[in-house]
This record gives C-alpha cells, structure tokens and sequence, in this order.
C-alpha cells in the first residue's frame, strides 16, 4: 500500500465532502452539520462540538479512505469511476443502515420511539436522514460520490 | 390586533419577541432581529401568532421577574388563576459549555394558581413575512415539525398538539391548582436540531434567571429612578446583538410614529447616530463589556466604507437590505405601507462622524487606549469633516424631503474635530493636521453661533438662517458646544418649550409639514429633563421632570420610539432603544448632580494610563 498517497488524496477527498455539505447546508439544501452531529457525542458545547467533530470528521475520511484503498488493492487497480461505484456504496449504505444505528451509537441523540429526554435531546436523522431536510439524501450522495471519484483518480499503488 | 404599549420583550441578545398582555407572541423574527418575521400579526392579523390564553373570558397583568428578561402574564377567569412565563432561554459563556442548548427557543412555562382554569395555545406560524412556505407535520414524540426556508421549527408541549388544516397547531388542557405545563418552540439551522424535554424546561427557567441577575448585578447605578434605569439597561441589553456587540435601535418594523400614517420604517439596524449617546449610557452603568463591544463593532463596521459613513448597518456592519414595501399586509391598525429595509442607508448625514469620535472619546474617557488603525481612521473622520462640513445634508431626523444645512449636524461636526484635538491634546491621537482642524473648528463655531442664532426667535434653530426650533438643539449643551446655563442655551430651552411642548413634560422633536400628527419623541422629552439636569435647571425641576416622563413606561417599563401626548401610550417601534438610552442618559446626568459631581464630564486623561487597545 502506498501510504503518502492514501494520506494525501484521503485527506483531500475528506476536505471537498466536507465542503460539498458545508455549502449544501449554506444553500439550504440540507440543514445535516456533520461536524456538529459527531462533536455533540463528545461534549455538549456546541462551538467546541464543531470543533471536534471536524477533527473526528477528518479521522473518519482517514479511515473509511482505508476501505476504499483496501478495495482497489483487491480488485488490482484504482480509477475514478471505481471510486465513483465504491462511493455510491458508501453513501447508501451512510444513507440508510448508518442512520438507523445512529441513535443507538450516539451518547446524546433521541430516539423516534421515545422522544427526548433529559440526556438524549437530539432530533434523530431518520430514514435516508430526511429529518434534516428532504433533499440531505441527494446531498450526502454527492458528497460520497466527490469522495470516491478523488481517492479513485488520485490514489496510485 | 393588539396595542403596542400592551406588549412586553423577550429575547437572547440574537433575537427577540414581543408578548401580549393577551398572552399572545405577535412579533418574532428568527434567527436574528432582521430575518423575516414568523409570527407578524403586530402588522397584520393573518401574519402569525402564537395565543396561549384561558379559554375563558379574563383578565390579564404582565410584569418582568425582578432583575430579568423573564416575562409573566397572569390572567384571572371566573373559575382561577394562572401564569404564563414567557422567555428565550439565556446562560453563561461557561454554562453553554455543559448544556446542550437549542440555537433559538422560546420557552412558555403555565402554573394554575387557584381555581380551574382551561388553557389553550394555537401556533399559527406565517414565515416570510406571511408570504414563505411552510409545511406542519406531526413528528410523533420528537414533536410538530414546521418545515420553513428559513430552517425547521419544532414545537413541543406537555399536551398533545394537534395540526388543524395543515396551518396551525393547536393544545388545551384543564388546569387545577398547582399543575404546570409547558410549551415550547425551536428553531434550528443546523441539524441535528436540540429539543429540550420538558423535565429541563424548569432547568432553563433557573439558568435563564440566573444569568440576567447576574449580569443586572453589574448595575452601578444608585441614583433617583433606579428601577426604571435598571429597566432600560435590560431592554438595552436586549437589543445587543452578542455576536457582534452591534445595538439594534428597535427589535420590530414599521410600526408608525403616527397612526394612520405612512411614517412607517424598519429600525432593526444599528445607527451611527446611537453610539456616542449609547456607550456613554453603558459606561455610565457599569457595562464597560457591553460598552467597549459596542466601540469594536463601530470601529470594524465602518472599515469598509471609511472614510465615509453610513448612517446604518446591520448587525455585522453590512449594508441594510434594500427597502421595499410589503403590500400583502395591512400594517398596524392600517398604517400603510409596511417596509422591510432601510433606505435612510443613502442619506449624507453630517452628524454621524461626531457620533462615533465622541464614542471614542468616552472609550478613551474610561481608560480604552486606540491602536494605530484606529487612529488613522479617526484622522480620516476628521478630514473628510474639513471637506464637507459646507454642504447640506439630511440631518438628524432623516427626513425625505431634502438637504439643507442643519444646525445639529454643524455641531456634532465641530464635536467631531474638537474630540480629535483635545484625543491629540492628551497624547491618544498622533499625525493629526492641528492647524487645520483648529481652524475648521472654529469657522464651524462661529458658523453657528451667527446664523444658527436667529436673535427674533431668539433661540438656536433647526437650520442655517433657519425659523423653526427643533428638540436636538437641547444637545449643544450635552456635547459642551455651550455652557447649559448659558443665557443662548436658557433661552433656547425656553422656546423649545414653549413650540414644541406637547403637554405633560413631553417635546416633540420638531415641528413641520413632514410630521402632521406626529406623536411626542421620546428621546427628545428625555433630553430636556438631561438639558436641567446639567444646569439648564434646578435639580428639583429636574428630578419632576424626570419622574413624570418615567410614568409613561407602560406596564412593564418599557417605551417605544415616540409618546402619544394625549393617550400616554407608545408609539412607533417598540421598545425603542435610543428612548431607553435617553432616559438612563438623564438619570446618570441627575445622579451625578445630586451628588455633587461634574454633571458630564468631557475632560480626556492623558495617555499615559493602562487600559484596553479598540481594534
């Protein structure tokens, strides 16, 4: 595995899909702040969970870049419209089971059955994360899809 | 429809809302003073609200929890009693750190205090001026959810809440003495969005107190009407958007200076003209914090535009949006037409430099020091004050009828050049043109002691050569143009009276065909009871003066723009904060006279003590 240039492009392709949902929550496309959402499971300050998140945000990119790295190893090679497929999957899979266990694995997010409570004061994402805006789905999508066509064009072995 | 002086304020130093004696929100914009409205029914009774009222006929009383921005409104029916507590949750830089807060909320607290009482809220949100989409969907047990462009809006309560007709949401519960309730509606920009359970409802009731009586108790103020200063101080901080430190003159738009009227502006910006008076108001009482945010944002918004100035900004010193009529709603009891934006922003107001110099004088009176930058640009006021100083303008009142050259803005420009000199004098101010700014000063001096002294008035007038007076006129004295015992200043003060009184202490600010009908401004009834405060009177005429204008506050203490001389009651926006300012500006003159101190003292040290860097 070529480790500087997994760092690298799993660096860059983290940074545009963080970009790509920063400025679809800025156009009013998705109200979805990721960094908030993942900062909040470690404090409940709102200005440093953003802080936070970003940072956790950018290991996550790291991380989930390490699949993707590991798949074109697999399949002996790496270009864009790989990326692109194994994106798609990625997003699908954020959209609908990642959502689901959400409320589950986050520390401070209520749950659509029981409400509120004094701990867990989130607005869960529900289904395809449409809690947080009828076109979060298309959103999340394209940023996935900016994510795998990066490390898939970039990545060399 | 409901009459402005029946209202009360919340907020968050973001936002705010105006609350009835009826228990009915009729005026929120969300997430900040100058967003389209969400509930607007103050300007039309099909632009929104939010009732929550006994279903029975009551009657109602409002006061603030003492040493708060807390709101209770508390009806009496046949079968009991109950209390409604209204705010916007507020805590601590530190306390946010361990809660997890909603980016806005309103929070309405019900207590049955006697008897049976039922209870009903209707939630008819009319985003956008009543003219934004919005969808209402019943979320389960995570709430109503309002689907807006502005953001998402969940309403909450410990009743069910049941959508009727897809345009409102409505709850009703029979109450018996001791049960509670609670209500509550979010809004959020981001997601995931905070919903509050109502088990911390009560919590936040308790950080919210605590957090305004904290800052109250910065208050150093023991001078005569201290409950009304301390009021004002607390509208004021109201009206501070935190974010910034910019200060909205007026949380709402278009409620008219004259019923009927087509006096209809948005004051939901922050005026250059409100700052010397403003920050001197904040120093006075103790708010240095709140005064020195105050002097940054002054210096970074105006950065852009230097050495011009605008006459307004919004709360992060752009340019206010552009004016426009809103002719879908009707206006308040018909005052017609309803604008959003402000198009005062294109006016050439000659004042405003005076303004901001002096702001910096007082920043520098109470130990602040100016860094390079700041100095520069304070030389740039001062030339561009030089080259223009000849020319008509708008002046003070922004009138819509044309320049002319208004003696007020001839002396805030002498106020201009004389604070750069004497700032230069005591060593703050380096690299000015002494000699020509001298010279300037003084050619603006006799400019108006010759021709803004009309000897058959035998008063200071509204302009140049001019006939009429005007109520600013009482502010030569306030800025140190004039000794307020001077025979011109006695003199004048005794016209203004006499023209311009409106009965009741009250003044108008002028007289003239812009403003037939016009009510009593209230800054201007304030200023003649600061012009015998600092020497233009007795301290006994002062403090009657004082006392009387006090008493037309309405339930809750709070004023709007201008006084309805026969009513007594509020008119225009509401609360108004250059009134507010106005009052606490007269209260701190009369505390320092009482005392026996320098009523306003406009000595500058010199620069060789610590304090902070404006930047």
């Amino acid at each position: 595995m070529n480790t500087s240039s997994w760092l690298l492009w799993g660096f860059v392709g983290t940074v545009v899909l963080t970009t790509i949902m920063a400025g679809s929550q800025g156009m009013r496309l998705t109200r979805m702040n990721i960094p908030f959402m993942l900062g909040t499971m470690f404090t409940p300050s709102r200005d440093r969970a953003k802080l936070v998140g970003f940072l956790v945000h950018l290991l996550n990119g790291w991380a989930f870049s390490l699949v993707y790295v590991a798949a074109f190893h697999a399949l002996g090679r790496a270009t864009w419209w790989l990326g692109l497929g194994i994106g798609f999957v990625h997003a699908s899979f954020v959209l609908t089971a990642g959502m689901q266990f959400l409320p589950g694995l986050h520390p401070r997010m209520a749950s659509e059955h029981h409400g509120p409570t004094v701990v867990r004061q989130l607005e869960p994402p529900g289904f395809l994360a449409l809690n947080y805006g009828v076109r979060t789905p298309v959103s999340v999508l394209i940023a996935h899809l900016a994510f795998g066509w990066i490390l898939g064009a970039g990545y060399r072995f | 429809m409901e009459e402005i002086h029946d209202h009360g304020v919340i907020g968050n130093c973001r936002s705010a809302a105006l609350v009835s004696r009826r228990g009915t929100i009729d005026w929120l914009c969300w997430p900040r003073f100058d967003s389209p409205s969400i509930f607007g029914a103050l300007l039309d009774d099909r632009a929104g609200h939010w009732s929550l009222h006994p279903t029975a006929p009551f009657s109602s009383r409002q006061r603030y929890v003492p040493g708060t921005n807390v709101l209770e409104t508390r009806f009496r029916t046949a079968g009991g009693s109950v209390v409604v507590t209204d705010f916007m949750p507020a805590v601590s830089e530190e306390e946010k750190h361990e809660l997890l807060l909603a980016e806005h909320e309103i929070l309405r607290l019900v207590r049955c205090e006697g008897g049976e009482v039922e209870i009903e809220s209707v939630l008819r949100p009319r985003p956008g001026y009543a003219q934004g989409a919005f969808r209402i969907r019943d979320a389960g047990k995570l709430g109503v959810r309002i689907h807006t462009d502005q953001g998402l809006m969940i309403a909450r309560g410990s009743v069910p809440l049941a959508i009727v007709d897809g345009e409102e949401i409505r709850g009703r519960k029979l109450l018996r003495e001791g049960d509670e309730l609670y209500f509550s509606l979010v809004f959020a920009a981001d997601a995931p969005a905070v919903l509050a359970p109502g088990e911390s409802c009560r919590k936040l009731y308790e950080h919210t107190l605590r957090f305004w009586r904290g800052w109250v108790s910065k208050l150093r103020y023991h001078g005569p009407m201290r409950e009304a200063v301390e009021r004002s101080a607390l509208a004021l901080e109201l009206l501070v958007y935190a974010p910034s430190g910019a200060v909205v003159a007026a949380p709402t738009t278009s409620l008219p200076e004259r019923v009927g009227g087509d006096l209809n502006w948005d004051y939901r910006y922050c005026w250059l003209r409100d700052a010397s008076l403003t920050v001197r108001a904040l120093f006075g009482l103790g708010f240095d914090d709140e005064a020195e945010a105050f002097v940054s944002w002054l210096l970074h918004s105006t950065r852009l535009t230097q050495p011009r100035l605008r006459v307004l900004y919004d709360v992060y010193g752009n340019a206010p949006a552009r004016e426009r009529e809103l002719d879908h709603l009707g206006g308040y009891f018909g005052s017609r037409p309803v604008r959003v934006g402000n198009a005062a922003d294109e006016q050439l107001q000659l004042d405003v430099h005076g303004e901001v110099v002096d702001a910096v004088a007082h920043f520098v009176r109470r130990g602040g020091r100016l860094d390079l930058e700041t100095e520069r640009m304070l030389v740039s006021f001062g030339d561009y004050v030089c080259r223009r100083w000849t020319e008509p303008d708008e002046g003070i009142w922004e009138p819509r009828s044309g320049r002319r050259h208004h003696t007020h803005s001839l002396v805030l420009c002498w106020v201009a050049l004389d604070n750069l000199l004497r700032l230069h004098d005591q060593g703050h101010l380096a690299g000015i043109p002494v000699e020509r700014f001298a010279r300037t000063r003084d050619r603006i001096r006799r400019e108006v002691e010759t021709r803004a002294w009309n000897p058959r008035l035998r008063a200071y007038v509204s302009e140049l050569e001019g006939e009429t007076v005007d109520a600013s006129a009482l502010l030569i004295a306030w800025y140190g143009f004039e000794p307020p015992d001077s025979e011109r200043m006695r003199l004048t003060y005794a016209r203004i009276r006499e023209a311009l009184g409106a009965g009741g202490g009250l003044l108008y600010r002028y007289r003239s065909a812009d403003s037939p009908g016009e009510a009593a401004f209230g800054i201007c009834s304030f200023w003649g009871a600061e012009y015998l405060a600092l020497g233009g009177g007795s301290v006994e005429e002062a403090q009657d003066l004082l006392e009387t204008l006090c008493g037309y506050a309405n339930e809750v203490g709070l004023f709007g723009e201008e006084i309805d001389p026969v009513r007594r009651v509020a008119a225009g926006n509401f609360p108004q904060a250059f009134t507010h300012v106005g009052l606490v500006n007269a209260a701190l003159t009369l505390s320092h006279r009482l005392r026996g101190r320098t009523p306003h003292h406009r000595g500058i040290p010199a620069a060789d003590s610590e304090g902070g860097a404006a930047s």
